[in-house]
């Protein structure tokens, strides 16, 4: 079966700054593909040259491509990929409280992007809007349409940014720490209702994140980025029962959990570095219990391990 | 590092327009201050039968309808006009500052009584409240003074009531109120030093202003009396004779309008190199 | 048992809004009625979420802000009572460290002054070679005493509020969401280097946090709030939980195991708007539990030896 979403070696650079290393990786309909990373890693970068949107911000693609539904992206014209977006790629923000228009109301916001991309009437958009709302497991839907953003909470005006991105009727939605600004409680729902979608809809979702409990949780595979490189990928339950790289498995062991004993969560020692400071080598190395003089010199290449691969000279070999 | 260790007056002068516009503001400042001892003439002393003479090597911008060098005139008037315009301003910070940070310190029926009053003189234009205050005073340059200090002071007492008012908020203030700090010392410490940067970046940016409303002053004729030069009061004098001798009125009026500019592109200069933002921790 | 370090007796705090041209005036309660007690040596961790009151119960502990009623006792002073100048040197004992390690310094100053002005607040002596001790301890070279805060990374700036907060050598910490604004990789570190300098300096810790995995990670005891109230107080971290609320808290949070992977029922209904609480259990709206008794009456904070829980159907 073929992705919908590809992004094969791409790099990326903002002026002479390199800020990607030729990540690769794809979603198929119907697939949840988790892409992790501390912040500064490179997740949101990478979702933005997946949406074309790189020249916002000064940034391009210096290798590789991006191809959506078989369709090279630098292949298109501007107009091309701006139809793209909204109509066949929604976009969930990590902020629901900018990502709404303080002066109108909700629903007109929602209605408004099956109007222009679906070319509905108001009232089928209408409809349309108060359908989705409802399968968001918005109460009152109708009522809720007529509300301006700053009547509703956190949790809900996320749904409602959930369902400009649905209302396009698209094929892939890019959601970026959807839940990161709301209660923990709020979250479960969201995540709940975005996996439902994925299943009942069979859309695709990249769902960029920092939590491998959330991952953990929905995603059926998983990308883990850290400093612009890509250090494994793979299917969901492998990767977690044996990370191959030990920045995978450094970063699912400093999630504290229930039953856990005292002094066994383990944070990553430094931090990120920037990108004006990239290490040679394997860029994990400086904080990296397995670092070998090989890592300080060499770039691990990216082989493939199992079901998955990973870029590391010292994998752990694969689960049973 | 080092870059950042500079003061950011002197980082300001490193970048082209502050070089070119902080070059000509030290020209004239160093010029007012020198006066007497590099202009080519004496200031007052009248010689009729060289009146009215265009450029030349003797008088290189000329003389006025008494036959007084221009060049030393505008030297002499850049001292009384900077002087004038700078000791307001200053005066005007100061006050400013104290009732700003004082209204907003101390909040309730004070913070409301200096809100009314400074939002009542911000609805009035300067130089009409300037002009009431040198009716009053009488004219000259005290009450030159004293008008165009009045006429900023909204401006600066609302500025550093913002200011501080938005600093109360900042989590540091906080943190030393928990280490047990006590007002004054949250306020010589903490507050008063971070509203100080936009307050001086808007004192001098005001100064330009002042300058205009200086010379506006001079050229009503209320700024310095004669035969003291001011550039207000000589491009007056310039005014009736703006066809049979335009250099008297040009030349005051350049060196205003290219000063002005001046400021105006070096506290650009200056605020690019504040950078308030970055000092903030990257998130004004 | 020993005496407790930290008491509060029936506290509130109630902010009004004042109204506008258009709005009545309102009030709502952040902080209804605690009373807990911290012993020595203790980690209290106090969890809910955004608008449950944590971080106001937090301030009122130490006085940063004024109880509407109730008290606080530290170490058998009322701290309540104290007029400025002696809460002043009281607060030599105790000290916070904020969330945003962004705003919590003052951008202009560098390092050393941010360490140095405890000391200068408290009219004591400022020693070099406890500013670099203090760096030290929180695992920071000395080389950075001389740089400004917006040089330093964010887990680096929070190990600063930190080493700020110790510089007195105070008793007890109040440590509001110190690692919110981290990544988990460097929330990680810095719970580490919490329990670390806990178990080196003797401290006593109120931890308030949104996160009930890492509460119950960190926290001998947990103290659950839900609007402004305690809902539970569990006596061990790893209690089972009796009151649905915690209960859902708990259902809430991911595993990092696909394994354990779960459908959720998800808490129904949206939160009550604090400025017009129900007249009942201000839970029942999304309590799966909630029979007529919860939406007219309030359940008290009651029960079972040391594990109270406020809710007339507990798990």
């Amino acid at each position: 079966m073929t992705a919908l979403l590809e992004v094969s070696g791409v790099s990326v650079a903002i002026g002479a700054l390199p800020l990607l290393d030729g990540i690769s990786l794809s979603v198929r309909r119907g697939q949840i593909l988790g892409l992790v990373g501390e912040s500064g890693s490179g997740k949101s970068l990478t979702a933005m040259a997946a949406m074309g949107l790189l020249p916002l911000i000064g940034g391009r693609v210096t290798a590789g491509a991006v191809r959506f539904d078989g369709q090279d992206l630098a292949g298109m014209t501007e107009g091309q990929r701006r139809a793209l977006r909204g109509r066949r790629i929604g976009f969930v923000t990590q902020n629901p409280m900018t990502a709404l228009d303080p002066v109108q109301r909700v629903g007109d916001q929602v209605d408004v992007v099956s109007r222009l991309h679906l070319g509905l009437s108001k009232s089928a958009a209408r409809a349309r809007t108060i359908d989705l709302m409802a399968q968001l497991r918005i109460p009152e839907a109708g009522a809720v349409a007529e509300a301006w953003p700053h009547q509703l909470s956190g949790g809900m005006k996320q749904r409602i940014v959930i369902a400009m991105a649905l209302a396009g009727d698209p094929d892939l939605i890019i959601a970026d720490e959807p839940t990161t600004a709301l209660d923990v409680t709020v979250q479960a729902q969201i995540i709940q209702i975005l996996g439902s979608l994925v299943r009942d809809r069979g859309v695709a979702l990249l769902l960029i994140t920092h939590d491998m409990g959330v991952v953990a949780q929905i995603c059926d595979r998983v990308a883990v980025l850290y400093a612009g490189r890509l250090a494994e990928e793979g299917p969901v339950g492998p990767i977690f029962a044996a990370p191959a790289h030990p920045y995978t498995a450094a970063l699912i062991g400093c999630i504290p959990q229930d039953g856990m004993a005292k002094g066994s969560l383990h944070g990553i020692p430094g931090a990120v570095p920037s990108a004006r400071a990239f290490p040679p080598g394997c860029r994990f190395h400086p904080r990296c219990a397995r670092a070998t003089p090989e890592c300080t010199r060499d770039v691990p290449p990216l082989l493939p391990r199992g079901v998955g691969s990973a870029a590391c000279f010292h994998m752990t070999p694969e689960a049973g | 590092m080092t870059a950042r260790a500079l003061p950011a007056p002197v980082r300001a002068l490193r970048r082209p327009m502050g070089a070119l516009a902080g070059g000509w503001l030290l020209l004239v400042i160093l010029m007012a201050v020198l006066a007497p001892l590099i202009t080519p003439y004496a200031y007052d002393i009248q010689s009729l039968k060289e009146a009215y003479q265009p450029a030349s090597s003797a008088h290189w911008l000329g003389t006025d309808e008494f036959g007084r060098d221009l060049l030393t005139r505008l030297i002499h008037g850049a001292r009384t006009s900077l002087s004038v315009s700078g000791i307001a301003i200053f005066l005007s910070v100061l006050c400013g500052m104290v009732l700003g940070a004082a209204a907003a310190w101390f909040g309730g029926w004070f913070d409301r009584a200096v809100t009314v009053v400074v939002d009542l003189t911000w609805s009035f234009p300067e130089i009409l409240i300037a002009l009431i205050l040198v009716a009053i005073i009488g004219p000259g340059t005290t009450g030159t003074m004293v008008a165009i200090s009045v006429a900023y002071l909204a401006q600066f007492t609302r500025l550093t009531r913002a200011q501080i008012l938005t600093l109360r908020g900042e989590t540091f203030i906080e943190a030393a109120r928990s280490l047990g700090a006590s007002n004054s010392h949250i306020l010589r410490r903490h507050l008063l030093p971070n509203a100080l940067a936009p307050v001086l970046v808007s004192a001098m940016l005001a100064t330009g202003d002042a300058i205009i409303l200086e010379a506006t002053l001079g050229f009503f004729g209320l700024g310095a009396q004669p035969p003291v030069p001011s550039w207000g009061g000589m491009m007056s004098a310039g005014s009736a004779l703006i066809f049979k001798a335009p250099w008297i009125i040009v030349f005051p009026g350049l060196t205003v309008a290219v000063t002005v500019v001046a400021i105006n592109l070096f506290g650009d200069a200056l605020i690019a190199e504040l950078d308030i933002r970055n000092r903030m921790g990257g998130r004004a | 048992m020993t005496d407790p370090l930290i008491r509060l007796d029936g506290l509130s705090r109630r902010f009004d809004t004042g109204g506008g041209l258009l709005k009545a005036p309102r009030s709502m309660m952040a902080v209804r009625d605690v009373s807990l007690s911290i012993a020595p040596g203790e980690v209290l961790g106090v969890v809910g979420e955004s608008g449950c009151g944590k971080s106001t119960l937090a301030r009122l502990v130490l006085r940063l802000i004024e109880p509407t009623s109730g008290r606080v006792t530290f170490d058998g002073t009322d701290l309540t009572a104290l007029r400025p100048g002696a809460l002043r040197t009281a607060r030599r004992r105790m000290a916070m460290v904020f969330q945003d390690p962004y705003s919590s310094l003052d951008p202009r100053y560098t390092l050393a002054e941010v360490l140095a002005e405890p000391f200068v607040v408290q009219r004591r002596p400022v020693a070099q070679d406890a500013l670099t001790e203090m760096l030290d301890a929180v695992g920071l070279p000395s080389a950075m005493l001389g740089s400004h805060p917006h040089q330093l990374s964010g887990g680096q700036r929070q190990r600063v509020g930190i080493a700020r907060a110790l510089a007195l050598r105070p008793d007890f910490v109040v440590l509001d969401e110190p690692t919110a604004s981290l990544d988990v990789s460097i929330q990680a570190q810095i719970i580490d280097l919490l329990s670390d300098l806990r178990s080196r300096m003797g401290l006593t810790y109120l931890f308030i946090s949104h996160d009930l995995g890492l509460v119950r990670y960190f926290c001998d005891r947990v103290v659950v709030m839900y609007l402004g109230a305690v809902v539970e107080v569990l006596p061990r971290a790893d209690a089972a939980p009796r009151h649905p609320y915690t209960r859902a808290l708990i259902d809430s949070g991911f595993a990092p195991d696909p394994s354990l992977r779960r459908q959720i029922a998800p808490l129904s209904g949206e939160i009550p708007s604090p400025f017009n609480l129900p007249p009942g259990c201000t839970f029942a709206g999304r309590c799966p539990r909630a029979t007529d008794l919860c939406r007219r009456q309030r359940p008290p904070l009651e029960g079972e030896g040391d594990h109270p829980v406020a809710c007339f159907h507990p798990y």
